[in-house]
């Protein structure tokens, strides 16, 4: 969870990732991310924390998750294809392994009340998790549209004990809720903490994150030196809307640069349409929820409302190391429609008997895409499971499933 | 010597500041306010420039935001809606917004743009204090002082920090709220005394929470004046532009002192 050092691709000490990043909050908002940044490194590096994080991740959420080695898949593009299953955490995605490390500095610090933004409702549920594990109050904002459109998880919550308010501003999605949650912050600035979902929002929040899930990169270096004699793969595959299990999986592998790291957004009807999520590949460079990054926005500087069939994707930035990172070429930027997401969600079901999240299907559609070697080792992210996607899938079962 | 040190220098005490979000009710409203707020007494203004994701405000001036932009306000349009104003302006008018409109039209252009019709100040609430030295001697260049805020969290030294970078007064948040929650005020008397005893370079406006005679008169006792947002935006989304009853409003709030 260290910096490895390299300071290339980590933040500086004022959150900066080369020009991206920093902390553009109102002073309403300085004193608890002051707060927060002067506490997090020494509370997070030492040694009781890291034992007990260590313990929750082992016991409670089940990792290591496995890296599986997809045969079929493999077979079918030429290549030798893993699996980081992220789905078979606790909770279901790989949320939770930022939650149990937020949730763990909030005891630390002293705070007794937690709030949260949730898109998909994969970090909401993670969060709500937590705070029933640590009786904390735990309050999570989810922009109206979500909540109509992931009532399952709307309603794990509610059984975890989490209040959930809806989001009525702006596009009632993502974004807003993140909104929400920070106005709410600022209402509340004494007992609360905000518990951010992914690598977004001002410093030290994009590398606070980075940091809690950089299990995720950690376990696949062993799990392939176990499997293949190698530690390090030819390809990391992973889907990124703010971008937290993309960079979990890159975390330990950007410094091995032979490894190519490919980030996958969301591109909703298509890149070309007005109806996408792809922030890299159609956005500028601008400030929201308080970082510096690429984000759709229009030449007035107003943010442009994402569309993705991904409500975890469904965010119109994107987090700053991610930015720094596609800006000096150490990842590859690709995207994947709503169609190429479905259709590589109904083959990884019929041909491994996984079904994944709609999010990690954006992932998975880019083997599609691209041209292995019959030698290359290529690790997919399936950052969660779909079930809550159900909905979603039945509706479109009729296209997509061959008999 | 800049329009709002001039203003201060004449009045030390009760100057009464108005918010209002630029492209409300209507797209032509703006300059019929400004001369309307004018007429009726108000000292200053601040021109809201509407952004999508207003984090510091509250639903009413989202809201008042949200129309703005529908009705079609942009930073290009607001410098347009204001060419020529100061024929008829002479109080001070501060443009307020968030930083991503303003980066987006590139802190330079704005600046000049902004100069030329006749602006005296800005609050960027969310452009932190080193991004904000990076581009002092834009701001200088163009005349443009730069108004910023200070909360009940603010610690001493910060609030030392920024009373001597900030320029133009300091605008003291009343408590730990977004704007028109309504709570400020109650838990401020402590905060208000210290505001009271501190030495500062520059004048201080307390702002949220103020909406009438009563919560500006009070405000006044500890500081150099007052700002009135939320509250006007209600009435401006009652009554629309109607001249009637925003002097009735601006005259109550500030009652003899004419």
């Amino acid at each position: 969870m260290t910096d490895k050092g390299n300071k290339d691709y980590m933040a500086d000490e004022k959150g900066f990732y080369g020009q991206f990043g920093g902390a553009y909050i109102p002073e309403m908002l300085y004193h608890n991310v002051e707060q927060l940044r002067q506490q997090y490194k020494p509370i997070i590096e030492s040694a009781s924390f890291q034992q007990e994080f260590k313990k929750l991740l082992k016991d409670y959420v089940g990792r290591p998750s496995p890296l599986y080695y997809a045969q079929r898949l493999s077979e079918i593009y030429k290549t030798n294809v893993y699996l980081k299953r992220e789905d078979l955490n606790h909770t279901g995605s790989h949320k939770v392994n930022n939650t149990i490390g937020q949730i763990l500095l909030a005891k630390a610090m002293g705070k007794k009340r937690i709030i949260a933004e949730t898109g998909a409702g994969q970090h909401g549920v993670a969060t709500a998790t937590v705070c029933a594990l640590m009786g904390l109050e735990c309050v999570v904002h989810m922009g109206e549209i979500d909540v109509k459109r992931q009532m399952p998880n709307v309603l794990r919550m509610k059984m975890l004990g989490a209040q959930v308010i809806p989001s009525m501003s702006g596009s009632r999605t993502l974004k807003d809720a993140g909104n929400e949650a920070l106005r709410d912050w600022i209402n509340n600035p004494e007992d609360t903490f905000y518990l951010i979902g992914s690598v977004v929002g001002p410093h030290p929040y994009p590398d606070m994150v980075a940091r809690f899930q950089s299990v995720i990169s950690e376990e696949i270096k062993w799990q392939l030196k176990e499997k293949t004699n190698s530690e390090l793969p030819n390809y990391v595959i992973a889907c990124i809307g703010g971008g937290s299990n993309a960079m979990g999986a890159f975390y330990n592998f950007l410094n091995d640069t032979s490894v190519k790291l490919i980030a996958v957004e969301a591109a909703g009807k298509g890149v070309n349409t007005d109806e996408t999520a792809a922030s890299i590949a159609k956005g500028s460079v601008g400030i929201i929820q308080g970082a510096k990054t690429y984000l759709m926005q229009t030449n007035d500087g107003q943010i442009i409302e994402a569309y993705s069939i991904s409500a975890g994707l469904d965010y119109p930035g994107i987090g700053p190391q991610h930015a720094h990172l596609y800006n000096i070429g150490r990842t590859q930027i690709m995207d994947a429609t709503d169609h190429e997401a479905l259709e590589a969600a109904f083959e990884l079901t019929r041909v491994e008997g996984i079904i994944p999240a709609l999010e990690s299907s954006h992932a998975l559609a880019a083997l599609k895409k691209l041209k292995f070697e019959k030698s290359d080792v290529v690790v997919v992210n399936i950052s969660g499971r779909g079930d809550k996607d159900m909905d979603t899938y039945i509706a479109n079962m009729d296209k997509y499933c061959q008999k | 010597m800049n329009n709002i040190a001039i203003t201060f220098e004449n009045k030390k005490n009760n100057v009464l500041s108005i918010y209002f979000t630029a492209g409300y009710p209507k797209l032509t409203d703006t300059i019929k306010i400004l001369e309307i707020l004018q007429d009726a007494g108000a000292d200053m203004v601040e021109i809201g420039m509407p952004f999508s994701d207003p984090l510091a405000d509250g639903p009413v001036i989202q809201n008042s935001s949200t129309v703005a932009l529908k009705n079609g306000m942009s930073i290009q349009e607001l410098f347009d809606q204001l060419h020529g104003m100061r024929t008829k302006i002479t109080m001070p008018v501060i443009l307020m917004g968030y930083y991503n409109p303003v980066f987006k039209y590139g802190v330079e252009n704005f600046c000049k743009s902004a100069a030329k019709v006749g602006i005296d100040g800005l609050i960027i609430p969310d452009l932190p204090i080193d991004e904000y030295l990076a581009n002092k001697p834009i701001f200088d260049k163009y005349g443009l002082c730069n108004i910023l805020l200070i909360t009940p969290q603010t610690t001493d030294e910060r609030i030392k920090q920024i009373d001597n970078i900030a320029s133009g007064f300091i605008y003291a948040v009343s408590s730990y709220a977004t704007t028109g929650s309504g709570k400020a005020l109650n838990l401020s008397a402590q905060y208000f005394e210290k505001l009271k005893n501190t030495a500062f370079n520059n004048p201080v406006m307390i702002g949220f929470g103020i909406k009438d005679k009563a919560t500006f008169d009070n405000a006044c006792q500890y500081a150099n004046g007052a700002i009135i947002g939320t509250e006007f935006i209600k009435l401006l989304e009652k009554y629309g532009a109607d001249k009637t009853k925003i002097t009735e409003f601006i005259k109550g709030v500030k009652g003899n002192d004419q």
